[in-house]
């Protein structure tokens, strides 16, 4: 299975199951004789409120990238809603950088159903979709096995464990879309439309998937919650830093010693975590710069990042906590490079909805390939920050964000780069010689 | 048109997966699905799928046209999609998918005159703590060198 081997630092939360080398996915047997399920029988004691009030206690935030608190988008729904509340789980998992989700299925199936059958009981819900990436087939192999034992057990269908209350829940594929991440473009992709995003409010709390009540969540949410129903909000808000709580998948990869997947709690050192988990910069070579949370991220640069991994901490340090993806870049990279690789990202994967991100990814890829081949002027550099500027809180959804937010900082912090790859460029493309058109 | 049984097996309880009179949700998973049995998207595929769900063939159509998985064209038996987003790209995911298509004499979204091989450069498909990474079809390759890359082509034409 894929899992790399634990570290002694990590705390073991979501994935305490796991055993190292692992050959099969955890099975239901081997499940239930460990605590599997053990939360949803809890709840099932417990009335709505109450299993939204321990989530709040616990202050667990969305681990699919924005880190919205979890307990207070539960809340949002009207669980009396004469129409069909939904669940939806976000395993799309395309975030560049981002390879947690599937560890976390792949390893321990029946934890993501245990964590849906709860929420599904905090909104009065009898229905949920898994939503994963179409390159995950896998996956959903594993899950459907999954669902399939839940069923025969009495966990998922009519009168579960004897409650008479109903829950079904099913895999839905992708088909390959990084925009279908977004969780509007994602409910639009579900009811088999293209994944163009909505227009918000209203938020999927009050209109989701087919338009009824629905509350979307990132995987390694949903995977969160059974430990919290079992162990207590309290517990689970004690691992972390105050508003920040628990623990995270972090997704640890680029130029380390030991890349891979760790539990670890919100708050880690971000220096320690890449010398203490990643072991160090490969090679010997020194440290240049981390991007710490999906390629959307704004880049950190080798002294920026003496700081506790958690949401608002890095919110405080000019970037952000995203999907635990975090990319470490050595001596060696070229930042111009780098920045026209994201943008080429980004330019492929804008839904082409609203002018601002179709009409600003093509134009930045395209300046920053003539940038990178070492064509162009210096003027194109400060053009490239000043699209960005201006692409960024005006595009429909965050996409466009995402792909403003780490080009500015790339060229902020690593201006220099730019400027030296024109100097030193073969191709010269001089400044073309104006003349004022009016001669005051 | 028929499908095998598994499948028709399949499409049989995922139209009662989606609320009443909106079984368009099953549109997407069913192209995918579909397509994987017959290599592509056909004309004849598009009418039978728009036929049982009940959607126009336009709607069909604007979801092909959107994800990059759905193809009308034939690809290779072996299609390797090659990442060489950032985490890839740091690690040689650039140089794998430059000998990937020196290897096989082939671009991007070409496919090779036996209909062997088809090569795609994507997007990241979350292997980066293992990087790099490829996929052939459906089956993830972790930490792949040109050499572990020639090893596998050369495994696979065995196969035939
Ligand atoms: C362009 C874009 C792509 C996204 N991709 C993902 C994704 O792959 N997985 C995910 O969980 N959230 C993704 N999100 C965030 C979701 O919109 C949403 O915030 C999240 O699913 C909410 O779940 P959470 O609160 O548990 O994090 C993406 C957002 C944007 C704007
Ligand atoms: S920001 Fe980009 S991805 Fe989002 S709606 Fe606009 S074009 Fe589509
Ligand atoms: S960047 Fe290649 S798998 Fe994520």
């Amino acid at each position: 299975m894929l899992f790399n081997e634990p570290h002694p630092l990590e705390v073991k939360v979501l994935t305490k199951r796991f055993e190292y080398p692992q050959k099969d996915p955890i099975w239901i047997d081997e499940f239930l004789a460990k605590e599997g399920y053990a939360g949803i029988r809890k709840a099932l004691e417990m009335t709505p409120e109450a299993i939204i009030e321990e989530v709040k206690k616990s202050s667990l935030r969305g681990r699919g990238g924005a880190g919205f608190p979890t307990g207070l988008k539960w809340g949002f729904v009207d669980r009396n809603s004469p129409k069909p509340k939904y669940i939806v789980v976000n395993a799309d998992e395309g975030e560049p950088g981002t390879c947690k989700d599937r560890v976390l299925m792949e390893n321990d199936p029946h934890m993501l159903i245990e964590g849906c059958l709860i929420a599904g009981r905090a909104i009065n819900s009898n229905r949920g979709w898994i939503y994963i990436r179409g390159e995950y087939r896998y996956l959903i192999d594993i899950l459907d096995k999954a669902i399939e034992e839940a069923y025969a057990r009495g966990y998922l269908g009519e009168n579960i464990q004897g409650s008479g209350w109903t829950f079904h829940l099913s895999t839905h594929t992708g088909a390959g879309s990084y925009e279908c991440g977004e969780e509007s473009a994602l409910l639009e992709s579900l009811e088999g439309k293209r994944g163009n995003p909505r227009l918000k409010p209203p938020f999927p709390a009050t209109s989701g998937a087919f338009q009824c009540p629905t509350i979307v969540n990132n995987v390694e949410t949903y995977c969160a919650v059974p430990s919290i129903i079992l162990n207590g909000g309290e517990w689970y808000a004690g691992l972390g830093t105050p508003r920040n709580g628990g623990t995270r998948m972090v997704c640890l990869s680029g130029h380390l010693n030991r890349p891979g997947v760790y539990e670890v709690p919100l708050g880690y050192n971000l220096k320690q975590l890449i010398e203490e988990f990643g072991g160090g910069v490969w090679k010997g070579r020194k440290l240049k710069a981390v991007i710490p949370g999906g390629s959307s991220s704004p880049i950190l640069t080798a002294d920026e990042i003496d700081i506790p991994a958690d949401y608002d901490s890095l919110a405080k340090a000019g970037s952000m906590l995203g999907s635990g993806a975090t990319m470490v870049l050595d001596e060696t990279v070229d930042m111009v490079k780098l920045a026209h690789r994201v943008m080429k990202f980004y330019a492929h994967e804008s839904c082409g909805w609203c002018i601002p991100c179709r009409e600003g990814t093509a134009w930045l890829e395209k300046m920053l390939r003539r940038l990178d081949e070492g064509v162009g002027v210096t003027r194109d550099i400060d053009m490239v920050g000043q699209l960005s500027q201006s692409m960024l809180g005006r595009t429909f959804c965050a996409l466009g964000d995402a792909a403003a937010m780490p080009t500015i900082s790339i060229v902020q912090k690593f201006r220099h780069e730019f400027e030296a790859k024109l100097a030193g460029a073969k191709v010269f493309m001089p400044a073309p010689e104006t003349q004022p058109l009016v001669v005051l | 048109m028929t499908f095998s049984a598994e499948l028709e097996a399949r499409f049989e309880k995922m139209i009662g997966q989606y609320p009443p009179g909106r079984q368009k949700g099953a549109l997407i998973p069913m192209l995918l699905y579909a397509q994987d049995e017959t290599g592509q998207i056909t004309d004849e595929l598009i009418d039978e799928v728009s036929r049982r769900l009940s959607v126009n063939k336009v709607e069909v159509e604007e979801v092909l046209g959107y994800y990059t998985m759905l193809h009308r064209e034939r690809r290779g038996r072996h299609h390797l999609q090659i990442c060489t987003n950032v985490a890839c790209m740091l690690v040689g995911g650039e140089e794998l998918w430059h000998h990937a298509c020196h290897k096989l004499g082939i671009g991007n979204k070409q496919t090779t005159a036996d209909g062997q091989f088809s090569l795609e450069e994507v997007e990241c498909i979350g292997a980066c703590s293992w990087a790099p990474a490829l996929i052939d079809n459906y089956d993830f390759h972790l930490n792949v060198t040109p050499e572990k890359l020639d090893a596998l082509i050369e495994s696979l034409r065995g196969q035939q």
